[in-house]
């Protein structure tokens, strides 16, 4: 059985598709988008964070890492990058939680153990599972086979991608996914590349694919002022959608900036760092721009 | 809201609360002149009678419903026969921050000159605390449990709708029918039950005198009134009470004056604690209107702005003023009314109809701190009710809270309730099950369960005391399994519910034999068939509730014990009877692993689940079944109130990382930040207690308000509810304000005067409520989504 990489399992997801939802966040992303709001799951590998301000001094992580790679230093207790191998037993007997796992391995009969405990909540809201991430056709293999045993119980299923993977995976997770949400951040390949490090041809072309199949989505689009709020993006954006041979509808996401204090803590550089939230006013502007190509966007998801 | 009822609202919020001499001064004076010249229950009679002969009588400008228990609105009436306040009280009360009684100089030397030379040494307080014995005092003294009973009378009633088409009249027929067949010769009773139907008939001309002079009062006033529209309704009110309540009501707004009348008689009475439920006032006030509708003598608006006038008028009445423990452990000012609308009716039926959705209309526009209300939600209510009362929760008000009528229903048919009267039934105070009408529900006191179990953990030694509470269950240290300790525990327990019922079945006769509720047994099925007291096993039903207290910091800290103790060994019993000893000074390490590093209760983890259930079945068995001295018997409930703040001010630290004095658990919620799963996994974990067979718990939850923003937010919000009942759940109530809110109350009170929140069955103003209270508040998990 396959084993994949988590890093949260969150209940009551109440903005990831339909109803009641229990969203799996799976580890691990093809892109680096400038506004990542969980910038722990870029990394496909589990990893430990420390956060001083818990740090009550006792010492035990250093006992307890079997390589030695944990010395008090004035910042507190440091993991040497180079020998610290993720193995997360400091995480384990850090009675303070100032050492934590980011992402554990798990496998899919653990997983689906987990989401099957908020059944009833999804038959009496019409919810189920959302599989995001990080990016979760990254780790295909996993997902599929998640898929599948949720599909045998019965649970509804979202796959929230941000579209970058090949034809072969797409294809295999498609038939399996009853919802996608599909991030649409930008339609200018070369500023794609610059604010998430990969160019956007392949995501077009898997949206275009998903659309002509008649795969159910709902596109999302993450407003981010001054980045991707141009007028020639959202026209583009419209244009796109509006020749898909499906109209999808459309999230407009506002950008908010509560994922700050994450960077700092993962000691990660942030680059929005003045960047404030759109207003309502200029998030209905966009909506119904967008309404003029004939998509119906509404805000927040 | 039109603006009559803008400004009633605004005189009630405002009125300063004072304790009042009038009702201590007329009972002294009663006594003095009275006590021995007739059977007990009817020297109260005539005592509530001389009341209602003598008291002022007070019909305010452009009041609708009028009467008042006190000689003002918000005047509040002591009962020294129950329980006198020294001088030293008074003070008290009229000095402190938090929800002052002022006290005139006039009552004081009422008090000084008339009511304590005369009742110093004759309260029942002072009978009951002379006699319950040593052993009792010491128990309750040390902080195992409350009692109720000390200080207040028996109450947690709650009417139901015989009244609306009977009259006092009709009530005193049945009366004289009672004693007409009295058999003196073979009934040994007989002449009792005569003495109690006596004071029974006499209470009913009580309540009558008290409305005719309303109604003089009224006419005098129609008389000299210039503004004709006024005139015509003060002439309507004067009509009103002749009406009722000697006869059943005829109209919508007779009602309503009936039910008051009815609310005043048994407040005035005695002081029940909870103050008078008035049940499922939606149905019982629906055929009036329809009625009234469809004949075109009653506009919607109308009815409403009625409906509105009535409401006011429970604000008028803040608690009784409490003196003790009993202060320290729920001081404000509600009296716990709460009215129940939806559920169903008798024959099994959907019950909410257009007052339902009338009731929640005001309930939003008025947000009083009094009544409170709450939803009996069957799964034959539509949704449309539930999200009109989630609408209403999303204000921020903490009400309606949100019951699960069908489970309701279940815990009294398991309790022996008929189907029919177990759903006329529903809850009232906090969130207490019970048949309205036909039963008496006691609540004789909280049990403080994690203080039990430190009991087992000191080997029968209150740590906090240094005294000998227990018996011996020997020394922690030696315990060679979890068994063992838990064994230790269920000892203990047994040992102090046996005092504590001890303790109750003696009140509970004092009550029978010297504080009969004559008024209250006019009102409740079936007092006058069977020609005995409310207090004496008069009613249908008979229960006794015992609330326990903890059950989150219990469970967490046999966890913790279990894992870190017995299974991985890594800390041993003396490290850990060393670390609660010094309130964990110096024991960081051991305190946050404890507390962090262990499964908890309210995460959905069966391993913590497993534990609650274990705990929940000592509790169960040992409680549940007990007779009591009515032919009733002994049910839990898993409810705090507030008494979790105090019990936890007894309790030294507990297993589960909790500091000595800090609150414990409230409800059956998690520990205050033990909850890491989110919602669903709360309720998955509440609902994995057999809720049926308590008689109410409770489950505070805490969201942020963007969380319930828009249309989708009340339909996950609804759908959550509906969840959590299909488990069978009893109760759950939501805070939807974000602690920055309160925070900022706490720095500018001015600004927040009318800012309420839910505090344990019931919402109070957050400026009103102790800093301590104010904290754990803010500390309770926020759902958010992140």
């Amino acid at each position: 059985m396959n084993r994949g990489v988590i890093f949260d399992i969150k209940r009551y997801s109440i903005h990831d598709g339909p109803g009641i939802r229990t969203t799996v966040f799976l580890k691990g992303c093809p892109l680096s988008c400038w506004w990542c709001h969980n910038p722990e799951s870029q990394s496909a590998f589990t990893e430990v964070v420390y956060r001083p301000d818990r740090c009550i001094g006792c010492g035990a992580c250093e006992g307890a890492c079997p390589v030695g790679a944990i010395a008090l230093t004035q910042r507190g207790y440091i993991a040497d990058p180079d020998r610290c191998t993720g193995c997360g037993r400091c995480a384990e007997i850090c009675p303070a939680e100032a050492r934590e796992m980011v992402g554990r391995e798990i496998t899919v009969q653990d997983l689906v153990e987990e989401i099957e405990k908020d059944s009833l909540f999804f038959d009496e809201s019409g919810g189920g599972v959302t599989f995001s991430g990080g990016e979760p056709l990254s780790q295909s293999a996993f997902l599929a086979e998640a898929l599948e045993a949720c599909r045998e119980r019965d649970i509804h299923t979202v796959v929230d991608t941000c579209g970058f993977a090949s034809r072969q995976v797409l294809e295999r997770i498609a038939p399996l996914t009853e919802l996608f949400l599909f991030d649409l951040k930008m339609m200018d390949p070369e500023l794609h590349k610059r604010y998430t490090g990969v160019p956007n041809g392949l995501i077009l072309s898997n949206l275009e694919w998903l659309a002509g199949q008649g795969f159910s989505m709902i596109i999302r689009v993450p407003v981010i002022p001054g980045i991707n709020d141009t007028a020639e993006n959202i026209e583009a954006t419209g244009k796109f959608l509006s020749e898909l041979s499906r109209r999808p509808g459309v999230d407009l996401l506002p950008y908010h900036s509560s994922a700050r204090e994450k960077y700092r803590r993962f000691g990660m550089n942030y680059r929005l760092e003045d960047l404030s939230a759109p207003s309502r006013e200029r998030m209905e502007i966009i909506a119904a721009y967008l309404a003029r190509f004939g998509i119906t966007a509404s805000i927040g998801g | 809201m039109n603006e009559r009822i803008e400004r009633l609202r605004i005189e009630s919020f405002e009125a300063p609360v004072t304790l009042d001499h009038e009702r201590a001064e007329i009972i002294t004076d009663f006594y003095r002149e009275n006590n021995g010249k007739y059977s007990v229950p009817v020297t109260r009679a005539l005592a509530f009678r001389t009341l209602c002969e003598k008291k002022n009588i007070f019909i305010g400008k452009d009041e609708l419903v009028v009467g008042e228990r006190g000689p003002l609105p918000k005047c509040v009436s002591t009962y020294p026969e129950l329980n006198c306040h020294s001088l030293e009280d008074l003070e008290i009360l009229d000095s402190r921050d938090k929800n002052p009684y002022r006290v005139s100089g006039k009552c004081k030397e009422v008090y000084r000159d008339k009511v304590i030379p005369y009742w110093r040494g004759r309260t029942m307080r002072d009978r009951i605390f002379a006699d319950i014995g040593e052993e009792w005092l010491e128990t309750y003294a040390t902080g195992y449990f409350t009692e109720f009973m000390e200080q207040r009378a028996p109450g947690h009633t709650t009417l139901d709708g015989k009244f609306y088409s009977k009259g006092m009249e009709d009530f005193k027929k049945e009366i004289a029918e009672t004693i007409s067949c009295l058999d003196f010769k073979n009934d040994p009773e007989a002449t009792k039950k005569r003495e109690q139907l006596k004071a029974m008939d006499i209470a009913c001309d009580a309540v009558i005198i008290f409305a005719e002079r309303h109604a003089d009062l009224a006419s005098g006033m129609a008389a000299s009134e210039s503004d004709p529209s006024r005139r015509k309704e003060l002439e309507k009110i004067a009509s009103n009470c002749r009406q009722v309540p000697r006869w059943a009501p005829r109209d919508f707004w007779e009602a309503l004056q009936m039910y008051w009348f009815m609310h005043l008689g048994t407040i005035t009475e005695l002081n029940g604690w909870d103050a008078m439920n008035p049940g499922h006032l939606d149905r019982y006030f629906y055929p009036f209107y329809a009625r009234e509708l469809e004949s075109g003598t009653l506009s919607r608006e109308w009815a409403k702005e009625l409906l509105s006038a009535f409401w006011i008028k429970f604000n008028n009445h803040p608690a009784p003023p409490k003196v003790g423990v009993t202060a320290a452990e729920s001081g404000t000012y509600n009296d716990f009314t709460n009215i129940n609308l939806g559920g169903l009716l008798e024959d099994g039926t959907d019950g909410v109809n257009e007052i339902s959705y009338m009731m929640l209309e005001v309930l939003d526009e008025i947000h009083l701190l009094q009544p409170q209300a709450n939803i009996q939600l069957s799964r034959k209510n539509p949704d449309r009710f539930l999200k009109a009362a989630l609408r209403v929760i999303r204000k921020g008000y903490g009400y309606p809270s949100i019951f699960n009528a069908d489970t309701v229903i279940e815990q009294m048919i398991r309790a022996g309730k008929s189907v029919k009267d177990a759903r006329e039934g529903g809850t009232s105070g906090c969130v207490e099950t019970g048949a309205f009408g036909k039963e008496a529900y006691i609540l004789t006191g909280y049990l403080n369960t994690p203080k039990i179990f430190e009991l087992a953990l000191n080997n029968g030694v209150d740590p906090v005391s240094g005294k000998r509470i227990g018996p011996e269950t020997g020394d922690p240290a030696q315990f060679r399994t979890f068994d063992d300790l838990y064994g230790a525990f269920e000892k203990q327990l047994n040992h102090i519910v046996e005092i504590k019922v001890k303790g109750n079945q003696f009140i509970e006769r004092m009550y029978a034999d010297y504080a009969p509720a004559v008024f209250l047994s006019v009102l409740t099925d079936d007092c006058i068939k069977k020609g005995r007291d409310y207090n004496d096993g008069g009613p249908r039903y008979n229960t006794n509730y015992i609330q326990c207290v903890g059950i989150g910091t219990m469970t967490d800290s046999l966890s913790a014990l279990k894992k870190h103790v017995f299974e991985e060994k890594a800390f041993s019993m003396e490290d850990v009877l060393q670390a609660l000893k010094s309130n964990f000074e110096g024991d960081e390490v051991l305190r946050l692993t404890f507390a962090n590093k262990t499964p908890r209760w309210g995460n959905d983890d069966d391993y913590a689940d497993d534990i609650m259930k274990r705990v929940f079945e000592s509790l169960f068995s040992e409680i549940d079944g007990r007779p009591n001295t009515k032919g009733g018997r002994y049910h839990i409930d898993m409810l705090p109130t507030t008494c979790h703040i105090y019990f936890g001010s007894v309790t030294g630290a507990t297993p589960d990382g909790r500091q000595a004095g800090l609150p414990l658990s409230e409800g059956i919620s998690p520990v205050q930040g033990a909850d890491r799963n989110g919602p669903t996994a709360v309720i998955r974990s509440c609902g994995k207690m057999d809720q049926i067979r308590t008689g109410g718990t409770l489950l505070n939850m805490k969201f942020m308000p963007r969380v319930l923003e828009g249309d989708e937010g009340i339909e996950k919000l609804a759908r959550l509810v509906r969840t959590y009942f299909r488990y069978d759940a009893h109760h759950i109530q939501f805070n939807v304000v974000d602690s920055k809110t309160l925070r900022d109350a706490q720095v500018h009170p001015e600004e927040y005067r009318d800012l309420i929140v839910r505090v344990a069955g019931y919402s109070d103003y957050f400026c009103d409520i102790g800093l301590d209270l104010q904290e754990e508040i803010i500390s309770r998990t926020a759902q958010e989504e992140v």
